[in-house]
């Protein structure tokens, strides 16, 4: 594989990331019990769709083809997205929410701290950009995932079964492929050896405190990096490209 | 469930380095540390601030209207607390 290309699939990819969650989060809006947690949510999504423009953004460049962020986000069938099968799981209860962004963030904040020193300086200056707002996400819902677990019984068995049910998607985050070599060999991006380590050591500390357990080792899901995804992403593509495919070319 | 509201905090924003804490508002938060969370979700998304604090509303304790008068009027005819007879220099903002 080429060095440029798989330097494109992989902004492709965090842009991915960051669209889905942001659409995913989007639903939320104006379905949260508390004003101030509705406003957190929406600022939140805000923080995911501002990412996923600028590394569309620089997809389109790096591609040359003439593609624009909105050609990436509206245009694209649903194997052409290369999320992690994470992000596109639905939101569920409120503690399905928390300890999926719990879990991912954990994650993607490691992911942005690597790429902050990254050969290829567009991506380490959105990285730095994204990962100051990424560790204020994690402080947010990490305090909520604390809460709840060590909150009531009721809370506290919801929440754990909330990590049971997600625990199988955390596999495919550390899961290096030959893009993810590429870049770690060709761009010094980052190990997900040693993000894993870390990730594990960081996820059982939240986790501890509010007296959650983490699951046993066990097989994980995986294919979303690969376009292979679960039976989700279907709906919400369907959803957040319905009005460029209806009105082809609509603008504000 | 439960129904019962989250306990009411004020909030105070200092906008820069070198002004003082205002009041911008209240939020709802079930302890301090979300408290804090919720102001700068609320009040500073549009970058208003460089330092937040939060004090629960029942921790202020406030003068009583009923006692306006008393409080307040026998400073009304005292003008000669006021720094009025001095010129401000040209140049100082936030005096």
């Amino acid at each position: 594989m080429k060095k440029e290309e798989a330097l494109l699939a992989y902004v492709l990819r965090l842009g991915d990331n960051a669209l889905i969650l942001a659409q995913r989060m989007v639903e939320l809006v104006a379905a949260y019990p508390e004003l101030e947690e509705e406003l957190a949510n929406a600022n939140f999504a805000l923080d995911y769709l501002g990412q996923a423009r600028m590394f569309y953004s620089y997809a389109g460049e790096l591609e040359g083809a003439g593609r624009s962020e909105d050609d990436f986000a509206f245009l694209r069938e649903e194997r052409e997205y290369r999320n992690f099968l994470l992000i596109e799981q639905p939101n569920g209860h409120f503690g399905d929410t928390i300890t999926k962004l719990v879990l991912f963030e954990s994650f993607y904040l490691l992911q942005l701290e690597a790429l902050t020193k990254f050969s290829d300086t567009r991506v380490a200056e959105i990285a730095a950009r994204a990962e100051k707002e990424i560790r204020y996400h994690l402080r947010h819902n990490a305090q909520w995932l604390i809460r709840l677990g060590d909150g009531t019984e009721k809370s506290h068995n919801r929440v754990q079964a909330s990590i049971d049910n997600l625990w199988r998607y955390t596999g495919e985050l550390f899961a290096a492929d030959e893009i993810d070599n590429a870049i770690q060999s060709e761009y010094d991006g980052p190990s997900l050896d040693s993000i894993q380590k870390t990730w594990r050591d960081n996820v059982a500390a939240i986790f501890a405190e509010a007296k959650l357990v983490l699951p046993e080792d066990q097989w994980m899901d995986s294919g979303g990096k690969q376009g292979r995804h679960s039976e989700h992403l279907g709906y919400i593509i369907a959803e957040m490209q319905y009005l460029q495919r209806t009105h082809p070319g609509a603008t504000w | 469930m439960n129904d019962k509201e989250w306990p009411l905090y004020e909030v105070f924003i200092r906008s820069k380095s070198g002004l003082s804490h205002r009041h911008a508002g209240s939020i709802h938060a079930a302890d301090d540390q979300m408290a804090l969370d919720h102001a700068r979700d609320t009040y500073t998304r549009r970058t208003e601030g460089v330092s937040i604090w939060v004090v629960r509303s029942s921790q202020i304790v406030a003068s009583d209207p009923a006692e306006t008068s008393a409080f307040f009027e026998p400073a009304e005819d005292k003008i000669y607390r006021h720094p009025t007879f001095y010129d401000i220099p040209d140049g100082v903002e936030n005096l």
